[in-house]
């Protein structure tokens, strides 16, 4: 099966232009801001919804108590701010919204290390792990711009906390068009008998790459989807890798408590052989440039078919 | 409301007998915030018995009043004046803190009449932010209440809430710090600075009264003032005592909590029976 990798699309345009269309079809969603509305593209929903968004200022820990106040009157919140901030800082107030399972939808923009310039500061590379960690969250991972449209709008229709990944760059589009977005539900986004893979955000893309370079050399890679991090269908998971010889985990995030955990938990007993491709326990740095920071933590198609090639030998 | 108005002196008693039966279930429970509970009674007796537009009935209604006591671990003195205003009934108050009871040792939404979970401190503020704007886009005409600790005010948060609560001009919003003095490790001034308060609340853009927190005609007073300015969230000071109404606990930050033993709670019986009789409601 070959791909056309060709549109580009940015999640965080995406997501800010699905955010005004919900706003037009439901009126009961608004949108809070901690100052970055003009990257989280959040300034889209305030031009058009003035009266429904809500600038908190560099305040996190208020923000989502206000969001959570919002909820418990009926709205449907969405508040915004870099991944990094929007799960670090008010970490306590999301966890006691999950204890209410309000009803919340956290979006972190510049998920993992795609705010390749600000440095470890600002890159989030242990969202996953610690959002996880919390009872009754839900955690969804856009692949790219479609998807990122896809799941903004099941989450609007979840009642439940959710927090939301989006990619800061443009990348290239790897999911279907068609078929509807379920949460919990992982995909195939490609076929294969040796290999499974399992991967979410921009890493998909990166996997796809590899599958690729591995199809000259006769090995077969199938590509799961796993833009749901939470819950977790174990049984759906060991389904996928059935049959296969070994399994790769494929994330933008620390090797600790993120996909790469998840997935080896839902395959114990298996006798699978697992390798992780993520974030070796370290911080984020700076650079000009988002490939070279990817290289630099060893998130490559490289690094991809080194793998695959280990849990073969 | 619905029930007939109580008098001064009526709710005098009233607070009274909260404050036994504050003891009472804390005592069966063998766990419980006492000094707190005691400290922010008459104010929550004054809110639900004569303030607060919302009863059992009313509490899923959109338009009701809304009290968010963010003060949490003071949940005894709330649970004491939930029931007797039948959001619950009364002995459900036996199973207080007890394995699979509702009535955990912080507030929950599970509980009828609470509105949020609260006890980790520094997020009613923010979270009655959004319950009052809210009531402002919705147009609806409800007001609400939070209840602060005063040491609770250490944490930053309450002032991001702040700042928000005066900048959207959510004159349906009114805090009370239970201002007691005393937080777990000693007196709020020694463990770290709030004053001047009342000057901080109104440079955050409140309009800020100070009162006395168990006085029941003043409570009523300047709880019935607000909003004490338009376009501006209010401020109350309540100037309270933790532990009050029994001697030995009161100013004592090591009843912040604690359970007194059997010759304890005898004589803090005595001295609240004490107190009864001379208000004109003893046995």
């Amino acid at each position: 099966m070959r791909y056309m990798l060709v549109n580009m699309q940015n999640c965080r345009m995406v997501y800010g232009q699905t955010l005004v269309e919900l706003g037009r079809e439901d009126d009961r969603i608004v949108v809070l801001e901690a100052d970055l509305g003009r990257t989280t593209m959040t300034k889209l929903f305030e031009k058009e919804f003035p009266g429904r968004f809500f600038e908190v200022g560099i305040g996190e820990q208020n923000m989502i108590s206000v969001a959570a106040g919002l909820a418990l009157c009926g709205k449907i919140p969405f508040a915004n701010s870099f991944s990094v901030f929007a799960t670090g800082r008010p970490y306590d107030q999301i966890r006691v919204s999950c204890i209410g399972r309000l009803n919340i939808k956290i979006v972190g923009s510049s998920c993992g290390l795609s705010d390749f310039g600000d440095g470890a500061t600002h890159q989030a590379i242990e969202d996953v792990a610690i959002m996880r960690a919390i009872p009754n969250m839900t955690i969804l991972s856009p692949a790219d711009g479609i998807e990122t449209k896809k799941i903004v709008r099941a989450a609007a229709r979840y009642d439940g906390p959710v927090y939301i990944r989006i990619l800061r760059n443009d990348v290239p589009d790897v999911t279907a068009q068609t078929g509807e977005f379920k949460i919990g539900r992982p995909t195939v986004i490609r076929e294969g008998t040796d290999v499974v893979i399992f991967a979410h955000g921009y890493m998909v893309y990166k996997s796809l790459k590899a599958a690729e370079t591995l199809e000259a050399e006769g090995i077969s890679v199938k590509i799961v989807n796993v833009s749901t991090l939470k819950p977790i269908d174990e049984k759906i998971i060991r389904s996928m890798a059935s049959g296969t010889k070994g399994v790769v985990t494929v994330e933008e995030h620390t090797i600790i408590g993120g996909l790469a955990s998840a997935i080896a938990f839902s395959l114990r007993g298996t006798g699978l052989m697992i390798e992780a491709v993520a974030v070796n326990d370290r911080f984020g740095q700076s650079s000009l440039n988002y490939e070279q920071l990817l290289e630099h933590y060893g998130l490559t198609v490289e690094a991809i078919v080194k793998a695959i090639k280990k849990v073969l030998r | 409301m619905g029930s007939v108005a109580l008098s001064d002196r009526q709710l005098r008693i009233k607070s009274i007998q909260y404050r036994l039966k504050i003891l009472k279930y804390i005592k069966m429970a063998n766990a419980g915030h006492t000094g707190g509970s005691l400290s922010c009674i008459d104010i929550l007796n004054v809110l639900y018995n004569r303030i607060l537009r919302v009863s059992p009935q009313t509490f899923g209604h959109p338009d009701r009043d809304r009290y968010i006591q963010s003060k949490g671990h003071s949940v005894e003195a709330l649970y004491v004046v939930l029931a007797d205003r039948g959001f619950f009934g009364e002995s459900e108050l036996e199973t207080l803190c007890r394995y699979m009871s509702r009535l955990a040792g912080h507030p929950t939404r599970k509980v009828p009449g609470i509105e949020h979970n609260t006890g980790a401190l520094g997020h009613g503020l923010a979270f009655a932010v959004g319950v009052a704007l809210t009531g402002k886009k919705d147009g609806r005409a409800y007001r609400v209440f939070v209840l602060l600790g005063d040491g609770e005010l250490d944490e930053g948060s309450n002032w991001e809430a702040m700042m928000a609560a005066s900048h959207y001009g959510l004159d349906n919003l009114i805090a009370i710090v239970d201002r007691n003095m005393l937080q777990i490790t000693g007196p709020t001034e020694q463990v770290c600075r709030l004053e001047p308060l009342a000057d901080k609340l109104a440079a955050f853009g409140w309009s800020v009264r100070i009162a006395d927190g168990h006085d029941i005609p003043a409570l009523t007073d300047v709880l019935s003032a607000v909003p004490f300015e338009p376009g501006r969230p209010s401020a109350i000071i309540a100037r309270t005592t933790k532990g009050k109404g029994v001697s030995f606990m009161e100013y004592d930050p090591s009843w912040h909590h604690g359970v007194p033993d059997n010759q304890q709670y005898e004589i803090a019986q005595q001295q609240l029976e004490q107190l009864l009789r001379e208000a004109g409601g003893g046995q």
